[in-house]
């Protein structure tokens, strides 16, 4: 590694900055071209629920927490730092938004959930970074801890409350929310033509017009920051360098340790804002098991997305789409619908994979397109398992076909004792 | 280092660990305004005998969840999905005894082997997919353990039956029912007859670790992966047969209480013994006895803890946070430990080598 590590801003050559550049672009342009098929798969399966407004209000909602998770190990992996422990993290800023919010009121709540979440951050800061535990085991023991210890404060604490009880909190305050009202008809209108795209995309702005949380805005905003921060400032960079050659950082005059720390207790406040989340907007006050592995989920997402905020973010997407299309009215048809989808995404990457001459891609491709295509025309319903198996399994080639193309902090997971750098 | 240091230090990080657990279990239950004492005091009864049945019996299956868990850690491979491996093992087993194709034990016999298969092959999906492909198993088994959830579920659509609420697979013939070892003559249960796979397993354990050329690759590429490597160990075939016999072991969990109680799989299958089971691992050192230990640590306060809640109102969720402490702790005394043992040698061969050196130039001296 060269010298400028800690002493100097990113670099910032031509090449880098045209290279990051189109990464941004290459992201836009995959989600932009899976709405389109999303729409055009609508149009021919009339599955008007693929992309009504209501469907990607709750993919959303659905998204955040999981993204908040994934936020959270893209904090701690960069500086090297495993966090299997988010889902604990996340079961911990649920109780918190429980008790604070019920008690002070939302800004409490999330205040509360994220604080929780950073004790849990510290716990596991301590355990792997002072003390060279497994970051593995560490995360694993923490996941035991939070979900006792949530468990037995919210019987303690939420017993005999109204509408509270030893597994779940009274209903919380609804955090504020944002109304453009002059704007939410005339796109209901457009909405309802069912135009290829742009009733779809109507639907997608009517999100964002129509009751959304500021908490969503300040989840995504958290996003734009972390780039920031990570990738164009030298905290951010010092921090990276931590996970990649932590020996180097610290011969540069980097306090290895003090990094770390700050991105595990980064990490588990934003575990726990996606907790607070998961509380008070995605449903109405905590209740035990409420994370349902989200943590886990999370952590697959920032994989799926190659430890990178933009890819993260569409990963978060699909999970949340694939998780909350079940749940919506006519799920049977829409889920149905979804084999075409995947049948023209295979025929499509087909088609690329010949054009780039890689024959026995094409052909998989084109055989599994098919195959996917035979599926759809001769059967009316999916098994929701199925649906709600896809994500996982989805994640699960993208790692074993891509996993080449991925590259993790190259220090992440390896336990770092001061003084190595000699 | 002598014996005795290498012996009494981790069983002394133990105890201590257990006692700082104690301690943290104390303060959270004052700060609640909890009824301490009454904790105390039900944590330490001495169980009647019916939960003393209870208690061998969590700990047998706690006993092979550890193990599986514990075959993986010592190859350095985390297997998350124990989780995923016996549930998905357990409703095979369940389903193929169901089907009464083999006559009596027989029939028992077989679908063991066709539940060891099953968690095999499924732990074997993240040992292929690490060797062939690079990827963690960490995030595989985990992605796995979702699958798995989701696939049990469409498969007892398919393969079961609906009674009340619940769906469970069809009943097994009778005479695939295993029995108990009563234990005591006022209680009616005993152990499980197949309880007798975690004395199994432990010993096939140790031997395969300590006794065979397998165990010695094993010991060696867990601890070192180069050294293993250049003395000729093919560590991707480590890796893989190690997730087999992982999630082979993992397969058996299930099977104890299946065929002496519920003699189908469905909603009285318990669940979550996966992720114990890599605590109780942890807790035991991956070593075959100390797993014995761990099992009966936690399958000892599990039962206590269902006590808690009617004896001293305090929710049994505490004990449950109690263990992940435990672990915690446990883990880093033992890390604190290893570091202060290699100190200590580091020390004691510096002090030899200085003696010998002076020794040496004595006799220079002396010659001179």
């Amino acid at each position: 590694m060269s010298a400028p590590v800690a002493s100097t801003a990113p670099v910032t050559t031509p090449s880098s900055q045209w290279q990051r550049r189109l990464r941004v672009r290459n992201l836009t342009l995959i989600a932009i071209v899976g709405f389109a098929l999303l729409s055009l798969v609508r149009v021919i399966t009339g599955a008007q629920e693929l992309t009504s407004a209501g469907t990607i209000q709750a993919a959303l909602t659905s998204s955040i927490p999981i993204a908040m998770a994934g936020l959270g190990g893209l904090w701690s992996e960069r500086a090297g730092i495993v966090n299997i422990g988010l889902e604990g993290m996340m079961i911990l800023g649920t109780f918190g938004a429980g008790y604070f919010g019920y008690h002070y009121g939302s800004i409490a709540g999330i205040l509360g959930a994220i604080v929780l979440g950073m004790i849990g951050g510290l716990l596991h800061g301590i355990a792997t970074v002072y003390f060279g535990v497994d970051h593995i085991v560490s995360g694993v023991a923490i996941n035991i801890i939070a979900l006792g210890a949530a468990g037995f404060l919210a019987e303690t604490y939420f017993t005999g409350l109204e509408g509270g009880g030893p597994t779940q909190s009274p209903p919380l305050p609804a955090p504020m929310t944002i109304n453009v009202d002059f704007l939410d008809n005339p796109l209901a209108s457009i909405e309802a033509k069912q135009w290829f795209f742009v009733s779809d995309f109507a639907g997608l702005l009517r999100v964002f017009v129509n009751d959304l949380p500021v908490l969503t805005i300040l989840c995504l905003a958290l996003f734009v920051l972390t780039f920031w921060v990570l990738w164009r400032t030298k905290f951010g960079l010092r921090l990276r360098s931590c996970g990649e050659e932590p020996a180097a950082a610290e011969s540069l005059g980097v306090n290895v340790y003090n990094y770390k720390m700050i991105a595990v207790v980064i990490s588990g406040g934003l575990s726990g804002l996606g907790g607070a989340f998961l509380a008070m907007v995605a449903s109405s006050g905590f209740q035990v098991g409420q994370t349902g592995g989200r943590g886990y989920i999370g952590l697959a997402a920032m994989i799926f997305g190659n430890w990178r905020p933009g890819g993260l973010l569409l990963g978060s997407g699909l999970f949340g789409y694939t998780q909350a299309l079940p749940l919506r009215r006519e799920a049977t048809v829409s889920i149905h619908a979804l084999l075409l989808l995947v049948a023209i995404l295979l025929l499509l990457v087909a088609a690329y994979q010949l054009w780039r001459k890689n024959t026995l891609q094409a052909v998989s491709g084109a055989v599994f397109g098919a195959a996917f295509l035979v599926w759809y025309l001769s059967t009316d319903v999916v098994p929701s398992d199925f649906t709600k198996m896809a994500p996982y399994v989805t994640t699960l080639l993208v790692l074993a076909l891509a996993s080449q193309r991925l590259r993790m902090p190259k220090a992440d997971g390896l336990v770092y004792r001061r003084g190595s750098a000699g | 280092m002598s014996r005795w240091m290498r012996l009494g230090l981790p069983v002394a990080a133990v105890v201590l660990a257990l006692v700082f657990s104690g301690v943290v279990a104390t303060l959270v239950l004052l700060f609640t305004g909890d009824d301490v004492v009454g904790f105390w005091r039900v944590l330490f009864t001495w169980p009647s005998e019916r939960d003393l049945v209870d208690i061998i019996n969590m700990t047998a299956i706690l006993y092979l969840s550890g193990a599986a868990a514990a075959i993986g850690f010592r190859m350095n491979l985390f297997n998350i999905g124990v989780e995923g491996q016996y549930r998905l093992a357990g409703l095979f087993a369940g389903a193929f005894a169901a089907q009464g194709l083999l006559p009596g034990k027989l029939n028992v016999a077989a679908a063991i082997l066709v539940a060891m298969a099953v968690g095999a092959l499924w732990a074997g999906i993240a040992g292929v997919l690490r060797v062939w492909r690079g990827v963690s198993e960490v995030i595989s088994t985990i992605m796995l353990n979702a699958i798995a959830g989701s696939l049990i579920g469409f498969l007892l659509v398919k393969w079961g039956e609906s009674t009340g609420n619940a769906r469970n697979t069809k009943m097994m013939p009778e005479d695939s029912w295993t029995g108990f070892f009563r234990l005591f003559p006022d209680v009616s249960d005993g152990a499980y007859h197949l309880s007798l796979l975690a004395p199994l397993v432990g010993i096939a354990f140790f031997i395969l670790v300590y006794y065979t050329r397998f165990g010695f690759d094993l010991r060696a590429a867990g601890a070192s992966e180069s050294a293993a490597v250049s003395s000729g160990v093919s560590v991707k075939k480590m890796i893989v047969v190690s997730m087999l016999l992982s999630g082979a072991v993992a397969g058996l969990i299930g099977v104890p209480m299946m065929f002496s109680e519920a003699h189908q799989y469905g909603s009285a299958f318990q669940t979550g013994l996966g992720f114990t089971g890599i605590a109780v691992a942890l807790l035991g050192r991956n070593h075959p006895m100390g797993i014995a230990f761990g099992a009966l640590i936690f399958a000892f306060l599990g039962q206590q803890a269902n006590l808690l809640n009617i004896l001293a109102g305090v929710s049994p969720d505490i004990v449950n946070m109690t263990q992940g402490i435990i672990v915690l702790s446990v883990v880093i005394a033992f890390e604190v430990i290893r570091r202060l043992a290699t100190r200590i040698e580091q020390r004691q061969v510096a002090t030899q080598l200085d003696a010998e050196r002076q020794g040496d130039t004595a006799l220079k001296g002396a010659s001179a």
